[in-house]
């Protein structure tokens, strides 16, 4: 029915010209998996798909097509990064039409595939449960079992600022209070901290994807780019690998959405989220600010306050 | 010599080829995540049916390796070298395809009018134990690039997993060396039919064919076609295609320099970012994903064949399963070809 409804409105915007193209989520040709899909004619449309699969922040090609009308399908947290990017000044509010769809929050395709044994050549989605079948076997498991984190602990699953909200608003009640890898890692020693975060950036291989599917990673020249000043070397000593991931973290303080695509990209499966999530908790507790939710409301980092907190300066 | 080698003297058996070389195989840094790596334990050697994620080539051209240190001594300039292979290598446990794809980069690193010395001399010192894969995956296209899940060559021994032993074929004169390895057994006419089924099963796995032959003629006739216009769309210009890829070879050298002294450091690059073809002017002829993925195409499909007769491409799959927004390079290779054979898995969710 949503996924009808998508189509319906994709149909009517690109037949009355109220947009250029539509960007969706479409199949494409493995199981577990959506692709992007850009449309430009009302027929096109019939492409569009929605389900739990539908993992891409969409918003990321707004930067992409600056110079059209878009119409683009967000969940929750791609309505905010829209919000957050409007906030920047990256597009006329009048330029993107958001058509909201509130999430049932998002399956993790590799958390499926480590559930069974042998290849997944089909999954269906039926209602709270996943429908897997290889050659020799299939499976139904949970759905709820098998969600992204950042989806589990998301508190703003329906799109706020949407041009139009396809279905009705979910109930935006936490499965976890804590995103699980945050909690975990402030359960740690600062030394173990230390020791996670080491681990974890080891594994980078610097395919920037982590930066790339990030709607609020838009700079014309990324830090790690320049070569005047040279801020970072371009190989894989473990200090530049640790510097990047620092850097790429604090750059989004105040600006995240939590939509956890960084995590989702890296082939690597480095964790992402338990640094970009932390800082998000931290701007909410400290400031009271969650990034794209109220599109003028200044965010903590572009302003000051003479109240602010300031314990830290000693 | 057909041979084999039972699963229980695997690890005393790559102890003993740790004593006279170093190994490298792949290991597991997290949850189905895994590297070739040196291997310092035996236990560390993880051998499964999936590719590792990045793929062998690292062992012969490294992501990054120091080519030279230099340093400045009052006026005088000293270069120094940095240090040859010291020990003979061995690779234990890349699939076909990965081997293959050595093979084709070979054909650039050692060429007729160039030769890399770093790469040859890891090269000459390797002895490579391939890995028969029993299982492809459903990505996997190595039948469409003339290869195939068993392909010998390139290996100079070749292992195949029959469960509680691996069959051992010793195939060159590096691998010859091996004959009188006392973890190795003869093996029995049971072993040979098992390995004739494995192959067979395989073989029908990959059975399906994606339109590689003429390509290269394909794309003689596209370079201004409108096909670019949309194939790139969903490209964000990561970089985890080309540097999962085991054929793509482009770096990028660099000096890191830390007055009076510093290294000459050769890293990996990808056409897939704008850097790779910006100019110092601040031109830049590949302006968008468009020119970028185009460059890529065309570069494993048109203009590699053109030089080297081959496509630079091994049907491994791994850019179609680790790309975040879910391009199929096997769709744009079909989308060249005018027998457009339909998707090839039918229902999703």
């Amino acid at each position: 029915m949503i996924q009808q409804k998508i189509i319906e409105k994709a149909k009517e915007l690109l037949l009355k010209k109220e947009v250029d193209l539509v960007i969706g989520f479409s199949e494409w040709t493995l199981p577990l998996r959506t692709t992007p899909i850009f449309i430009r004619t009302p027929e096109g449309a019939d492409s569009l798909i929605w389900n739990s699969l539908c993992e891409n922040n969409l918003a990321t090609y707004l930067h992409k097509f600056s110079r059209f009308k878009v119409g683009i399908v967000v969940k929750g947290c791609d309505a905010r990064s829209v919000t957050a990017l409007s906030f920047e000044k990256r597009f006329k509010p009048d330029q993107v039409f958001l058509i909201g769809v509130p999430c049932q929050r998002m399956v993790d395709r590799r958390k499926v595939k480590r559930a069974v044994k042998g290849e997944i050549l089909r999954a269906t989605e039926q209602g709270d449960q996943i429908m897997v079948q290889g050659n020799n076997f299939e499976t139904v498991l949970k759905r709820n079992d098998f969600l992204y984190p950042s989806c589990q602990v998301c508190t703003h699953r329906t799109p706020v600022q949407a041009n139009i909200l396809i279905g009705d608003p979910v109930e935006e009640v936490p499965l976890v209070e804590i995103h699980p890898d945050v909690k975990e890692f402030e359960k740690k020693s600062p030394s173990d901290r230390w020791r996670f975060f080491e681990k974890e950036s080891s594994r980078c291989i610097r395919c920037y994807a982590c930066r790339e599917v990030c709607p609020m990673c838009y700079c014309p020249e990324c830090f790690v780019d320049s070569s005047s000043p040279k801020w970072i070397e371009r190989g894989l000593s473990p200090e530049d690998l640790q510097f990047y991931h620092i850097v790429r973290a604090y750059h989004q303080t105040g600006r995240c959405s939590g939509c956890g695509a960084c995590e989702r990209a890296c082939p690597m499966e480095i964790r992402l989220t338990y640094l970009t999530q932390k800082l998000n908790q931290d701007v909410k507790e400290l400031f009271g600010f969650e990034s794209g939710i109220d599109g003028d409301a200044l965010p903590p980092l572009s302003t000051y306050n003479i109240e602010d907190r300031q314990e830290f300066i000693k | 010599m057909k041979l084999k080698l039972d699963k229980k003297d695997f690890k005393p058996f790559l102890q003993s080829l740790m004593d006279e070389y170093d190994l490298f195989a792949p290991v597991e840094l997290a949850e189905g995540v895994s590297v070739f790596k040196m291997i310092d334990q035996p236990g560390e050697v993880h051998l499964t049916e999936l590719l590792p994620q990045k793929p062998a080539k690292e062992f012969f051209f490294p992501q990054s390796e120091i080519m030279f240190r230099y340093e400045k001594i009052g006026k005088q300039k000293q270069m120094i070298s940095e240090e040859e292979v010291k020990r003979e290598r061995i690779l234990l446990g890349a699939k076909p395809c990965d081997i293959e794809a050595i093979s084709i980069i070979e054909k650039v690193f050692v060429g007729e009018e160039y030769t890399d010395v770093y790469f040859l001399e890891k090269r000459k010192k390797t002895t490579i134990i391939g890995l028969g894969c029993n299982h492809p995956l459903s990505t996997c296209f190595c039948s469409s690039t003339g290869g195939d899940p068993f392909l010998r060559a390139g290996s100079d021994l070749f292992f195949i997993d029959l469960d509680e032993a691996y069959f051992v074929e010793l195939l060159t004169e590096k691998g010859m060396a091996f004959h009188k390895n006392k973890f190795f057994k003869e093996a029995d006419s049971k072993d040979l039919t098992l390995v004739k089924e494995l192959e067979e099963k395989a073989f029908e796995k990959i059975g399906y064919s994606i339109p590689v032959d003429g390509i290269e003629k394909r794309l003689d006739l596209m370079a201004e076609s409108s096909f670019w216009d949309r194939v790139h769309e969903k490209c964000i210009g990561c970089r985890i295609c080309t540097y999962l890829c085991p054929t793509c070879h482009c770096f990028d050298i660099v000096d890191e320099d830390e007055h009076p002294r510093g290294k000459r450091v050769r890293n990996w690059d990808s056409c897939l970012s704008p850097l790779y073809s910006l100019e110092t002017s601040g031109h830049n002829p590949r302006p968008t994903c468009r020119e970028r993925t185009r460059q890529r195409l065309m570069h494993k499909f048109n203009y590699f064949p053109k030089n080297f007769n081959q496509v630079a491409c091994v049907g491994c799959g791994r850019c179609i399963l680790y790309c975040p927004v879910h391009f199929d390079i096997r769709q744009a290779i079909i989308a060249t070809s005018p027998k457009r054979p339909r998707r090839f898995v039918g229902k999703r969710i």
